[in-house]
């Protein structure tokens, strides 16, 4: 499987989902620099977490105009596989491939923590193996947000990844970390093939992370 | 070159307010052999200040061990060097930014974790820890909420987005830092043995470049603002407080180690404190040579900017390197890609001084010796007082079925509460290496691509240290020791965040006298060098010094991950035991400041032989796997830590004790013990061995059930001790 991670100024997370990479697929990913204009073949485009220009201006806004994401739309358009986590989901809303708006958490604080998540639809790319799983979030601004027409729309569509939930698979308020309308985690496009997420699979991907379900996501990936 | 005559008057104002003393300023006149220029009594201002010249505090630093098998670099450099095997090292070290945290809590502390950084990633270390010590004053006192909120928002915001994770720490709260906070933040880095780069210029006509970000007006002063006691008219300073850009300093973590791939780099020296004075002064100094300086190339933030504000400006995310001609072209296209100022502004030169110039006028010469090795050394008078007298408590003062309702209202105080409010606000596992997260007694992070860890803590006791600075040096140095024990890790060195109040008040000198007596004697008898540190003097507001806080962040190696111990207990029927003597010491414990509101009595006396058998005694039963979890017992004594134990696992116990002084044994603070769990079958083995190597055990109690239950006195259910825990960060 031919992967590619981008990486821009300030992503912080770039060699921590190469490692998951490597360790779940099995094969180590191609950094790809942020002012390179092109990905010519892959399998999967992981766009990863950090703090992409430091998040001047809004989160993901400067990076969704770095030469790269050209290519990356391009890539998404033709149904290549595109995972952005935390600030790469910030950014591929920015970019125009996911819909909504990522906002501060209702807390306005940073939130560094695990939380559990649940795959509310199992028949894409990305979830055919997911399961209620725990894994870290770490974000000021993941507070996910659209009007009621779009939430409606995503709805329909089952464009809806993941919610957040307690140990029971419950949706509520009481497990919502940060505010997200209707408890989302991560959001896919209208194909399925784009899939960004504020949990982050990477640090929740070996034995001395103290949980390992993380794997899922790229395990769905290799099937 | 300008000079003047200056009337004596002017002159005498020019030099207090620089923060020299009226001999120093004769000093530089007779080094000079004539009268400084303003740029020069500048940079004598700013090297010669208590905070880059250690002359209050050098004479007796020198008295610490700093050698060892492991240490590769002491005391001296920007970063202390530590063998962890293999070919790697551990480079650390600890920075106190104090000063400007209490004028402007954000932005202090974020330089400060940001200035940390630097001199552990200049070292040619990545940075993969951060940890910090922090001091507040009294919970209730109308400005702590104000300084926490913005301490914790500032490391927060620059280490998430540099993409370090911050592991741990500590937090206090007394009045005595009503006026003084303490910010004390500790980075550590992995490098190769073979990889590491110092600050020693070399090579005459070598260029001396500067990258990073472009030089403004902020910060001036900076330096000799933190030589300073604050009075009322503090707020007046907040100028001098620097900005930080955690942005760019991750593009210039990147971009150096980038560059120190290659053969490139002869020296490399961040500018911190005093900025590009004290870094071309140091990579001078250190080696042996001179450094000609055209400031015109000085990339400029601000319009007009003369020498003596380039010189002094305290601009975050800069460095200064000498490197190889030949790579200059190489050089230059990293720091391009990664969007940096690259700049040549001068060169090596065997003159040994520093010679700047500026739109071709020559604006300071001075002989190097004269700003490091003639720096103004003290030996300050100093007063050592009487260690406040042990007072016994007696079990007939005392109603033991209290103790659970004293207990709840112990795990309730600001000082021993949950700091997960704080921590939740710290990314602690970006990088993917963390093992063991903040809340336990030392973080443990993986070193990348290993099975290996390292393990940190930082601590002190300032009123123990108040009341007897030698047995509380002593103790600083040995609770860090048993926090790295209790992890599972072999505890190798410390570096040491000296914060005190006024030197020339002699009973505060008598105070850093004995603390560091103390820390010396703990250091050497665990073979525990100190290799880097910090000293911060004159935290005092309107003549009111804080604690003694010698804060020391320890720092020891798992040489096998699955040995790594945490604090949270693991299975009903388990039992834990109690490690070391216990004698019901409740002179300044958390005990009698949080019930009886008082602070009385002496400090606990640490035998340092118990602790070295102790410590090796838990580290033996690591080793044969014999324990589930340990924790040291520290602040709060046995039932605080049996409560963060059953917190932190989710389990209750079913205590089992007789006493005949339930408090003093339950709250005491008594040195060199340890909670243990051991499942049944092991039990017999771990009394057998503990027995064999003289080392008190003692079984407390069953685990299981849902409370904290003690014979004939009582039961709380665990979900009640965690709403009290939880409760004064949730309503901050």
């Amino acid at each position: 499987m031919k992967t590619h991670v981008i990486v821009f100024p300030g992503s912080n997370c770039d060699r921590d989902v190469a490692v998951a990479i490597q360790n779940i697929i099995g094969s180590s990913p191609e950094m790809v620099w942020h002012k390179d204009s092109t990905i010519k073949q892959s399998d999967l485009i992981v766009v990863p977490g950090g703090f992409s220009y430091g998040d001047y201006l809004r989160c993901g806004a400067m990076a969704s105009t770095s030469p790269i994401m050209k290519s990356v739309i391009e890539n998404a358009n033709k149904g290549v596989p595109v995972m952005g986590i935390c600030n790469g989901f910030q950014i591929l809303i920015e970019s125009g491939l996911l819909q909504g708006a990522l906002i501060r958490n209702s807390s306005l604080s940073f939130i560094c923590r695990d939380i559990i998540i649940k795959p509310t639809n199992t028949k894409t790319i990305f979830t055919n193996k997911s399961k209620i799983s725990k894994m870290p979030i770490a974000h000021n601004e993941g507070n996910y947000f659209a009007n009621s027409n779009q939430i409606k729309e995503i709805e329909d569509n089952d464009q809806i990844a993941f919610q957040y939930c307690d140990e029971n698979g419950d949706i509520n308020a009481h497990s919502n970390p940060n505010g997200s309308i209707n408890n989302i985690a991560g959001v896919f496009n209208k194909s399925k093939n784009v899939l960004g997420m504020m949990p982050h699979p990477e640090r929740a991907a070996e034995s001395i992370h103290g949980c390992d379900d993380g794997r899922n996501i790229f395990e769905s990936l290799l099937s | 070159m300008t000079s003047s005559n200056w009337q004596f008057d002017t002159e005498k104002s020019l030099v207090e307010s620089h923060g020299l003393k009226l001999d120093e300023f004769e000093k530089i006149v007779e080094g000079l052999g004539r009268e400084p220029n303003l740029t020069e009594l500048g940079i004598f201002s700013a090297m010669w200040n208590e905070h880059c010249s250690y002359k209050s505090s050098k004479y007796w630093l020198k008295k610490l061990p700093t050698s060892g098998e492991r240490v590769i670099q002491g005391p001296g450099e920007n970063a202390g060097v530590i063998d962890i095997d293999d070919g790697d090292v551990a480079v650390f070290k600890m920075e106190s930014h104090n000063h400007p945290s209490f004028l402007e809590p954000y932005q202090g502390a974020a330089t400060g974790v940001g200035g940390i950084l630097r001199d552990v990633f200049t070292m040619g270390a990545r940075p993969v820890a951060n940890m910090n010590a922090l001091r507040f004053g009294d919970p209730n006192h109308p400005k702590t909420k104000h300084l926490v909120s913005g301490v914790v928002g500032g490391i927060g915001g620059y280490g998430n987005c540099i993409g370090i994770p911050t592991v741990g720490g500590e937090v206090n709260f007394h009045p005595s830092y009503n006026g003084n906070i303490l910010v004390n933040a500790m980075t550590v880095g992995i490098a190769k043995k073979d990889k590491i780069f110092y600050s020693a210029a070399a090579g005459i006509g070598n260029p001396v470049v500067y990258v990073g970000s472009k030089t403004g007006r902020d910060g001036i002063h900076g330096a000799t603002m933190a030589s300073a006691e604050f009075d009322d008219d503090s707020e007046e300073k907040k100028p001098t407080v620097q900005v930080g850009d955690p942005f760019t300093e991750k593009l210039l973590l990147e971009a150096c180690l980038e560059l120190m791939k290659e053969d490139a780099i002869i020296a490399i020296q961040d500018m911190g404190a005093a900025g590009l004075t004290s870094s071309s002064i140091e990579m001078a100094s250190k080696g042996n040579v001179g450094i000609d300086i055209n400031l015109s190339k000085v990339p400029m933030r601000a319009a007009n900017m003369t020498a003596y504000e380039l010189m002094l400006s305290e601009s975050q995310e800069r460095m200064l390197m000498v490197i190889q001609p030949k790579k200059e072209e190489l050089a230059r296209s990293i720091f391009k890609k990664w969007d940096l100022e690259f700049e040549i502004i001068g060169e090596v030169t065997d003159t040994k001084k520093l010679i700047l110039h500026m739109d071709g006028e020559e604006q300071a010469s001075i002989p190097i010796n004269i700003l490091v090795e003639d720096a103004p050394e003290y030996q300050r008078d100093y007063i050592v007082n009487d260690p406040s007298p042990l007072i016994s408590f007696e079990s007939k003062d005392f109603e033991d079925k209290d103790i659970l309702s004293d207990l709840l209202k112990m795990i309730s105080h600001p000082n021993l509460c949950s700091r997960k409010w704080i921590w939740e606000q710290y990314d602690h596992m970006v990088m993917a290496d963390t093992v063991v997260r903040p809340g336990s007694d030392a973080a443990v992070v993986r070193v990348h691509g290993t099975n290996k860890g390292i393990a940190i803590s930082t601590d002190c006791s300032p009123t123990y240290c108040r009341h007897n600075p030698y047995e509380g040096g002593k103790h600083a140095v040995v609770e860090t020791w048993r926090n790295i024990v209790a992890s599972g890790a072999e505890p190798i060195a410390i570096t040491d965040c000296m914060n005190f109040g006024n030197p020339e008040k002699p009973e505060i000198m008598g105070q850093f006298v004995e603390c560091i007596r103390g820390m010396g004697d703990a250091c050497s008898k665990l073979n525990y060098p100190v290799i880097s540190g910090n000293v911060s003097l004159y935290n005092e507001t309107n003549g009111e010094g804080i604690y003694p806080t010698p804060a020391i962040g320890g720092v020891g190696l798992i040489r096998d991950l699955s040995n790594t111990m945490t604090i949270d207990l693991k299975n009903e029927g388990n039992v834990l035991c109690l490690i070391g003597e216990s004698n019901n010491h409740l002179g300044n414990s958390h005990y009698l400041s949080i019930i009886q509101n008082k602070e009385d009595g002496g400090t606990p006396s640490v035998n340092l032989d118990d602790e070295l058998k102790n410590g090796k005694f838990i580290l033996d039963c690591v080793a044969k796997k014999l324990l589930k979890s340990v924790h040291d017992v520290g602040e709060g004594g046995v039932l605080v830590a049996i409560a963060e134990m059953c917190i932190s696992g989710m389990q209750g116990i079913k205590i089992d004790i007789t006493k005949d002084f339930l408090h003093g044994f339950f709250f005491g603070e008594d040195q060199a013990r340890y909670l243990v769990e051991v499942s049944q079958n092991k039990l017999e083995q771990i009394e057998v061995d503990a027995s064999k190597s003289a080392v008190k055990i003692e079984r407390i109690g069953e685990i299981g059930g849902t409370s904290i239950s003690i014979n004939s006195i009582g039961e709380i259910e665990l979900s009640s001790l965690i709403d009290h825990h939880t409760k004064w960060f949730n309503e901050f």
